[in-house]
């Protein structure tokens, strides 16, 4: 349903105090581009400005008409080179430019002579950017500059009386306050705004940073006291709302360009006008509430528009701009473009646990006769109240929402298998077969073959694994592989490999059995040693800078992986080998550790090839690496990934880890890292992200979890920051941080009310939130211990 | 809601791990930035001389690198050949050998090195707005932009011109700034020696390191996207890794080609082989004023206004890198005054054409001398090995950290002026 906009002209609705003001869009050219236009109080003439061009035109019902040229002379001096133009609105002969040389200039059009110029003011030393009547005081101008200082001029006076100094960079717009007589505003290309009161010279009143890069043009709302709009190169307008203590953000709209200009719109409270400064000539009118779609376009301009201007103060409904394909255009709202009717109102999207949610038209919905009721179908029904003003084309929009019964489209297996796999902590072979198991009970077959399949091909046939796996004793491969024990002829071979390495492995090759027993004989030992170590890593994590706390994990694992070696007395100098060192010289191909997996997979791999891998036989023989089998792994990661599975690509890769990273691409893995992150913190699960971030070994991804990781904390006596590290308080000299309970200084664990700020020692509060609902420290909150 | 703060538990303890943190992370700082310093300084020399500058070096080199290695529409060997043909416009042979040897390195066609006629026709279209914006930037005009773009078998993209336009500008004002610390006697970049396996030989940045306490510097301030930064020195790291690799494979494979591979070494460092038209050579601008050449106005188009968003919206990102180059060469510490770096800067943006309405152009006068004008012109417009070499910058006493900063001032103004003309001729070509 289309529906017309219902703008009415200034005629029609006879709008307050310019009842003459009518017109139709038009347009003249000019003869050279236009840098910035200004209209007369009474609407009735515009002054068009430009480096060669400075003239007046006459706004007539169909037509412009040029009434004066203010560019005089045979050949006209620099002062003639305007960047910005401003017709007083008290006084209506009086005009003020500012000079691309950094002149200000002021204009009187009642004098007799062809030269109108009135006053020269050259003290700034750089291009003047913005020159800005004050809007009640008829001698009083002020200017901004490229040099970084506004100045503010008394006509009546040769040189100017105050000057302010922005400690920053050029200033690119000034804007009078409208409603606030002392105030003005000042933005720059540092991209903050200052306040400042034009009585105090020496400090501007407020600072904030309104956008990153240039703020290129600033306008306070003609009637909402204390709103100002601000544009800036960053493509952004922002609202801001300055009656608070800090200026806050209200409103906030996203353009395609550079934001040169910005207006309110007259009569309309909600609506801005903007131009952009490159790229894009349109003229566009937004509503602040609904900043995704202008609410009106112009589309007039072949080159980007310089200056826009609302025809009168009171009337919405015409609007003026200059551009720099040298034309003056009149707009008039009814004939702009309106994005919205051209937009289809319809979305769709799908919910995180497979739900689709459909909206549209509700009149395109009831049209549709055979569509049929669905059994998973709500719907819910939004109405936009239309508004007395020009607003929005209104619509009304039905929202259905499908619920799937399909197990396919459900979700519930990723957040259970994100929280049930584990990724590290255990033995490589006790990491595969957990998972297998996970995968198994939730009816995923395929990923638990494929674990099992990873762990044979990756582990060590004689390593506690297989023990492990007899006690799980759930997975029917691994329990007829281990029946398969592998033939003795094997190991001699394997070790072959290995004898420039540690004899560890050997060892356990040559008594499978015997590993076996001592290892659950010497769990005691085991795990004392086990502890030890974790300290050792856990040091090594604090210490570390992010470059090594990607490893910490994976020692660990090491660790656990060599512990039956410790079942050896005679072996006993190794006993303290840590694996640390080795992997800070990790990537070294021929380290102890990767050489023993490639013997490992050796004996293993002939044996499980019949049962599981189609390939003949023959091919594998005994000496048969384990990094044979990296292209394999390599495409069925890649496979699960683009299947849509990136958690297995993860976990795989996770449990893998150095077996099979170096065959992906850091690039892949990293897109498989964030997209899996992404998904898991969509589902909140946010303690498996960490844990995912953490285990990364991109330092793109690891990165992510060193970003803004500083506690701010003030005093709690005198409310300002904390700038040393212990417990009292520089500036108070009291203690910062005491129980609200029993009053001692807080060592530990403090948490804190968020309601009340006030909190103590964990154990106190918690027994006092125990038996009574209100804050200890008195203060009438009624804190809650969750 | 409940926050713990856990580490306040053993104050002793944590201490102690912070010294011992605050230990690791210097030692490791140091060696970051000495890889960083490894990965780049390697690649070309001229960092080291910009090393007495280590803010502008960092974000020199970030530049450099997001332009030569990082996400853009072309193709790594053309992003080094198009440095070559800019650099061959200045005779620049040192570049020209370090990008060539670059070219072959990221897989590029040894044959193409024999000369422009051996390259793409696509690649060859580029020679005319590579010798207009070296010589005579006045000239760039929406046209050229419109030949490129013009569709056909060999047409090129707005965004891939747009890359291609930012390398020339950044390699020909390069070539500015290694003709000026030849002729400064800072430096001498005699064209690499070539070693057999074509990699250059290994300039130490330990030297470099040592010799300047200021280098460490370069990682300090970035403390706030540090992460960002290792990862950024860590991928350098391996590109390079992996380069070298690929160029060994590269060579076992090429064996039996040796001997050409020998002819295409002798082309290597003769930057002539590249330029199709060696007498189209800078012009003073003023004689040609009076002509229909109109001067360009900065406050009609300037870098922040209008050069930034355009370069930025079709080149995402490069001009914050930009910026970030022109506000570290401003904010450059020094003895001069800034009147007297203005003055240099508008000087050579005066040269090439382009005027500050709120500039006194006498100024230029009363602060530079004749001496000091001609070194900079020379440097700006004609940097040029193989003729006469210019008189050596005056101010005999400076520091050479000082007329490495002049050098680097001409540098930035030169690739800023080519940088507007192109940019306008492409907004013009937009608009069109």
């Amino acid at each position: 349903m289309e529906k017309m906009a219902r703008v009415t002209t200034a005629l029609g609705s006879g709008n307050s105090g310019s009842g003459a003001i009518s017109g139709r869009t038009m347009f003249c050219h000019l003869d050279a581009p236009a840098n910035a236009i200004s209209v007369c109080r009474d609407a009735s003439q515009v002054v068009v400005a430009g480096r060669n061009i400075f003239k007046i035109y006459g706004l007539e019902e169909e037509q412009f008409v040029e009434k004066l040229n203010l560019r005089v002379g045979r050949k006209p001096s620099l002062n003639f080179s305007c960047a910005d133009v401003m017709w007083h609105q008290m006084e209506e002969n009086l005009l003020a430019t500012a000079a691309t040389n950094g002149a200000v200039v002021t204009w009187n059009l009642g004098k007799p002579s062809r030269n109108k110029q009135d006053q020269l003011f050259t003290e700034h030393k750089r291009t003047v950017n913005k020159v800005c009547f004050h809007p009640s005081e008829v001698y009083m101008l002020l200017s901004g500059s490229q040099d970084g200082y506004m100045k503010c001029f008394d006509l009546r006076k040769k040189e100017s009386v105050s000057t302010f100094s922005g400690q920053s960079e050029s200033v690119r717009d000034v804007q009078f306050s409208i409603k606030e007589y002392f105030t003005f505003a000042a933005s720059f290309e540092n991209g903050n705004v200052q306040l400042w009161d034009i009585r105090r010279p020496d400090r501007y009143e407020r600072m904030f940073t309104a956008h990153n890069g240039p703020v290129f043009c600033c306008d306070w709302h003609p009637d909402d006291r204390g709103w100002l709009a601000t544009g800036g190169r960053d493509k952004m307008v922002k609202v801001w709302d300055m009656n608070t203590n800090r200026a806050k953000e209200i409103h906030c709209v996203q353009t395609i360009a550079s934001v040169a200009r910005v207006k309110w719109r007259p009569e309309k409270r909600w609506h801005l006008a903007t131009c952009s400064m490159m790229v894009d000539h349109n003229i566009y009118v937004w509503d602040v509430r609904r900043p995704f779609i202008p609410f009106a376009t112009f589309e007039e301009h072949k080159d980007v528009t310089t200056g826009i201007v609302w025809r009168h103060q009171h009337d919405p409904y015409f609007l003026l701009s200059g551009s720099k394909d040298s034309t003056l255009y009149q707009h008039m709202f009814k004939d702009a473009s309106r994005p919205v009717d051209k937009a289809n109102p319809e979305g769709l999207c799908f919910g995180l646990l497979g739900d689709l949610a459909f909206a549209a038209k509700e009149s395109l919905i009831n049209s549709d006769v055979n569509r049929k009721p669905y059994p998973g179908d709500r719907r819910i029904f939004f109405f936009k109240k239309p508004e007395q003003t020009e607003q929005f084309a209104h619509v009304s929009s039905v929202l259905s929402v499908f619920e799937t019964s399909l197990e396919s489209g459900r979700m519930d297996w990723f957040a259970k298998t994100a929280r049930l796999y584990l990724l590290s902590g255990k033995p490589f072979a006790e990491l595969c077969d957990h998972n297998a198991k996970v995968a198994k009970e939730l009816n995923r077959p395929q990923v638990s073959t494929t674990w099992t399949m990873v762990r044979i091909m990756f582990s060590d046939p004689a390593n506690p694994n297989h023990n492990l796996s007899n006690k799980l004793g759930t997975l029917p491969l691994i329990n007829s592989f281990s029946m398969k024990e592998m033939g003795a002829g094997l190991c001699p071979d394997s070790r072959l490999d290995r004898s420039k390495s540690e004899g560890r492995t050997d060892a356990i090759h040559l008594e499978p059995g015997n590993s076996h027993i001592s290892n659950n004989d010497e769990n005691e030992e085991t795990e004392g040693s086990d502890g030890q170590a974790e300290y050792m890593f856990g040091d090594a994590e604090l210490d570390d800078d992010d470059l090594y706390s990607v490893e910490h994990d994976n020692p660990a694992e090491e660790h656990e992986y060599t512990l039956p070696q410790e079942a050896f007395p005679l072996r006993h100098e190794i006993l303290d080998n840590p694996s640390a060192p080795e992997h800070l010289q990790q990537d070294k191909a021929d380290s102890p550790h990767v050489s023993g997996n490639e013997a490992e997979a050796t004996c293993l791999t002939p044996i499980e090839s019949c049962s599981l891998i189609s390939t003949s036989q023959p091919l594998y023989t005994p000496h048969l690496p384990a990094s044979f089998f990296c292209p394999v792994v390599r495409e069925m990661l890649c496979y699960y990934a683009e299947q849509g599975d990136v958690q297995m690509a993860v976990s795989v890769l996770i449990v893998l880890g150095e077996r099979i990273r170096k065959e992906i691409d850091d690039l892949t893995q990293e897109h498989w890292y964030t997209s899996y992150i992404d998904l898991l913190q969509r589902f909140q699960l946010w303690n498996v992200s960490n844990e995912v971030i953490k285990l990364s070994t991109c330092s793109a991804i690891t990165g992510l979890n060193q970003t803004s990781t500083t506690l701010h904390i003030n005093c709690s006596n005198c409310k300002r920051p904390m700038s040393n590290k212990g417990w009292i308080c520089d500036r108070c000299h009291q203690c910062a941080s005491v129980c609200a309970v029993c009053h001692h200084v807080v060592k530990g664990l403090f948490v804190w009310c968020q309601g009340c700020s006030h909190g103590g020692h964990l154990e106190h509060m918690m027994n006092w939130l125990k038996s009574s609902p209100h804050c200890p420290a008195g203060c009438g909150h009624l804190c809650e211990y969750t | 809601m409940i926050i713990c703060a856990n580490k306040m538990e053993y104050p002793l303890r944590s201490q102690c791990q912070r010294v011992q943190k605050q230990v690791m992370v210097n030692t490791e700082k140091e060696r970051a930035s000495l890889l960083y310093m490894h990965a780049l300084v390697s690649v070309d020399a001229v960092s080291h001389h910009m090393a007495s500058h280590p803010q502008y070096l960092e974000s020199f080199l970030r530049s450099q690198h997001y332009i030569l290695h990082m996400d853009g529409p072309l193709p790594l060997p053309c992003r080094h050949y198009i440095a070559i043909m800019a650099a061959a416009q200045h005779h620049c042979s040192y570049l020209v050998s370090l990008h060539s040897t670059h070219f072959l390195r990221v897989g590029g066609d040894p044959v193409w090195l024999q000369g422009l006629e051996a390259a793409p026709p696509r690649l060859r279209l580029l020679d005319h707005i590579n010798k207009v914006l070296a010589h005579q930037p006045w000239l760039t005009a929406c046209s050229h932009i419109q030949t490129l773009l013009k569709t056909g078998e060999q047409c090129w993209s707005l965004a891939e011109l747009v890359q291609a336009v930012v390398l020339l500008a950044h390699c020909h004002s390069l070539c500015s700034f290694v003709f000026g610390s030849g002729a400064d006697g800072v430096c001498d970049l005699a064209p690499l020696p070539k070693s057999p396996n074509g990699t250059p030989p290994a300039y130490s940045p330990f030297d470099a390191a040592n010799g300047n306490a200021n280098v460490p510097d370069i990682t300090r301030r970035r403390s706030l996207d540090s992460s960002c930064e290792m990862f950024l020195k860590e991928r350098i790291h391996k590109s390079q890794e992996e380069r070298e690799k690929r160029l060994l494979h590269t060579h076992t494979l090429q064996q039996t080609e040796l001997e050409e591979e020998e002819e295409t070494d002798v082309y290597l460092a003769e930057p002539s082989r590249f330029i199709s038209d060696p007498d189209f050579r800078y012009q003073e601008f003023a004689r040609r004023e009076e002509d229909h050449f109109q001067v360009f106005r900065v406050q009609d188009y300037s870098w922040e206004d209008h050069g930034f968003s355009l370069v930025n919206r079709l080149y995402s990102d490069i001009g914050h890198l930009l910026d970030d180059r022109f506000r570290s060469v401003a904010s450059l510490p020094s003895s001069h005054s800034p009147d007297l770096k203005r003055a240099i800067w508008n000087y050579i943006h005066c040269v090439l054409g382009i005027r500050y309405d709120d500039y006194d152009y006498g100024e230029v006068n009363q602060r530079l001398e004749r001496d000091t004008k001609l070194y900079i012109k020379a440097v700006a417009c004609f940097p040029d090995d193989t003729k006469a070499p210019v008189c050596p910058l005056p101010w005999a006493s400076l520091k050479p950290s000082e007329r490495i900063h002049v050098n680097l001032l001409i540098m930035e103004a030169r690739l800023q002026a080519e940088l507007l003309y192109a940019l306008r001729a492409i907004t013009q070509y937009m608009i069109a």
